[in-house]
């Protein structure tokens, strides 16, 4: 993407996380966690913006200020030209409808006691009108088998399925609502790789046929490199690096960016040992 | 029956001999809904000093493997109910599970995916690193401090000597995993099993654990299988890689003529799967389907309905490890069309 449209989906500006360390006795404020400081990045419409580091860089803190489950210590945050930054919780459930998110850990994000079939027609309660009752089990049957899941297996619980396969539920429900803007924390992080690439196709396919745009969480180098148009290099909740994805990964400026892409794993290495 | 048997500990394999020799391992697990054949006709050799990978995807067996090996299988829903599993001239596939355990607590040692939870978290890292010196080898307070110390060191914690009092919440998640590396090679296994060791860390620290596991089989000589879903992480260390699907092994050979030449369609597809350098923004060649259910496997090949390469015979018949002329030696797979699937590549 080299011209920027003028209105981003989303807009985050020295955005600030920041965590009060506390007396033990008295609760006295006597310093803070920085959990992520000054980042500042947009994601146009149909853009996908990567977000790289290890675990703690805060990835997943900008992530969840986005969303809006925790609250920035500073900055700005635009969903659509709107500054959601101070919304109400009954305010965020509209801006939610359309920025849905997939979260790292499936099976913590999955209601154990729900069927599958209801997990993804659960998005359909919360949000009325979007889709007619009788088409629940129909649409959800046909998103199970977008994501790779066999529709046979509607009716079954979470803990029937496995690490992978609960992801994918994960992924069904984010898309049930067709947002405009899909967070995806490690989402495709639990895939084995063979259904890794089907659901890093489907994102793309998605993405073609509605315009999502992406924010893209991970800490898989190779997978943000596939996807990402641009790329955010986190580091102890700084951005150390952003630009075009091709640009970083050709040549990485920052030392940080560079051992990190040292450390990707390759798969044949012996391709690769300099002549 | 009960009887410790010290013959085990001294059983002493000649050098070109397999250290284990795993043949025609079939594995069931009973589930409400019908007998799972978790693994079927799973045969390989680990030799000393040598890594063989046994990759695949989740449900293809891989696990299970180490778990059978080690008496680990869920009871009673899984058992072995077929072939063998030969260790230092015993079949560890028939003896009772307190001996395998016996001899799988000083001579044959895994390492697991998530190292918290393998850790007990009310006790300090050391004393739980010195539990086998302890309990095993009997010495006392001091000189197992004393060895947990070393192995400590040995397996790059910093300020080892501080540190051996901290709990497993205190260390990060690659420390724990060298923790975890610490206690199993304290009582210097002739085999590590390690299932996925690195799949929980960060890229930097997944490259710096690879290069230990690496550098202490140099040291001692011990045999490795290493388990994993991912390709690349193994790669720099394995010699040889056994592809699994479905339960069975479709391809093995050395980790070149695997990765360069894929004989097996299953194998060419996972290598296509892997988002590369060399396509960003491609569109990834991800292969059709979904793994099977093991309740409901197809009919011959597990792999047909997915694979570009089948025909009828692939439907009925199930194909069988071979290695058809021209080869090099070792590489075999489960294809009755490998010379296509070569020739395509």
């Amino acid at each position: 993407m080299t011209d920027r449209p003028a209105t981003p989906i989303l807009r985050v500006q020295h955005l600030r996380v920041s965590y009060p360390i506390r007396s033990s006795v008295m609760l006295r404020r006597v310093g803070e966690n920085v959990a992520v400081s000054d980042v500042t990045f947009d994601v146009g419409p149909g853009e996908t913006v990567g977000l790289v580091g290890e675990s703690g860089s805060g990835k997943s803190t900008i992530a969840r200020a986005v969303i809006g489950l925790v609250k920035p210590t500073a900055g700005v945050i635009e969903f659509d030209g709107r500054d959601i930054t101070g919304h109400s919780p009954k305010e965020l459930k509209a801006v939610r409808r359309q920025m849905q998110m997939v979260f790292q850990d499936p099976y913590a994000s999955l209601n154990p006691r729900l069927t599958v079939r209801d997990q993804i027609a659960e998005c359909w309660r919360v949000h009325h009108g979007q889709l007619p009752r009788a088409q629940w089990t129909e649409r959800a049957k046909h998103l199970m088998e977008r994501v790779g899941l066999n529709p046979d297996y509607s009716d079954r619980y979470p803990h029937q399925f496995s690490g992978g396969q609960r992801q994918r539920i994960g992924i069904a429900r984010a898309l049930a609502l067709r947002p405009k803007l899909i967070i995806c924390d490690e989402a495709v992080s639990a895939l084995d790789v063979s259904v890794q690439a089907q659901v890093l196709n489907l994102l793309s396919d998605l993405q073609d046929e509605f315009g999502l745009s992406y924010l893209f969480i991970s800490h898989d180098l190779s997978v943000i490199e596939h996807l990402s148009d641009r790329v955010l290099v986190l580091n102890k909740g700084e951005v150390v690096e952003q630009g075009p994805v091709r640009e970083i990964f050709a040549n990485p400026r920052d030392e940080y960016t560079r051992a990190l892409l040292a450390a990707i794993p390759v798969v044949r290495p012996w391709l690769e040992t300099p002549a | 029956m009960a009887e410790p048997t010290m013959a085990v500990r001294e059983g002493s394999t000649p050098r070109d001999e397999p250290l284990m020799s795993v043949r025609d391992l079939q594995v069931e697990f009973s589930t409400s809904a019908g007998v799972v054949r978790a693994l079927d006709g799973v045969s390989f050799d680990v030799r000393r000093g040598e890594t063989i990978a046994i990759l695949g995807e989740s449900g293809s067996g891989k696990s299970v493997t180490a778990q059978a090996i080690m008496a680990l299988l869920p009871k009673p829903a899984g058992s072995i109910v077929g072939g063998s599993i030969h260790y230092a001239g015993r079949d560890l596939a028939a003896l009772p599970i307190g001996d395998v355990r016996r001899i799988c607590g000083t001579e044959i040692a895994m390492i697991f995916q998530d190292p918290l939870s393998s850790l007990n978290p009310v006790f300090r890292v050391g004393w739980q690193i010195a539990e086998p010196f302890r309990k095993r080898l009997g010495m006392d307070k001091q000189q197992a401090r004393a060895k947990a110390l070393e192995l400590l060191d040995r397996v790059g914690i910093p300020d080892a000597g501080r540190r051996i009092r901290d709990y497993p919440h205190q260390f990060s998640g690659g420390q724990r995993q060298r923790i975890m590396i610490a206690m199993a090679i304290a009582l210097e296994p002739k085999l590590l099993i390690a299932d996925e060791p690195t799949t929980a860390l960060d890229v930097t620290v997944q490259s710096q654990i690879m290069k230990l596991l690496a550098n202490l089989q140099a040291e001692t000589g011990m045999g490795m299988i290493l388990i994993s879903h991912d390709l690349g992480v193994v790669a720099d260390v394995a010699e040889r890689a056994a592809i699994m699907y479905a339960g069975r092994i479709v391809e093995s050979g050395t980790i070149r003529q695997v990765y360069d030449y894929p004989a097996h369609p299953y194998t060419q597809g996972l290598l296509a799967s892997i988002p590369s350098t060399k396509a960003i923004g491609e569109r990834l060649v991800p292969i059709a389907g979904a793994p099977p259910n093991l309740l409901a496997l197809p009919t011959g090949c597990s792999f047909h309905p997915r694979c570009p390469y089948a025909v009828d015979r692939c439907r009925a018949e199930i194909p069988l490890l071979r290695r058809p002329d021209g080869w090099e030696p070792g590489h075999v797979a489960a294809c009755f069309r490998s010379e296509e699937v070569l020739a395509h590549d």
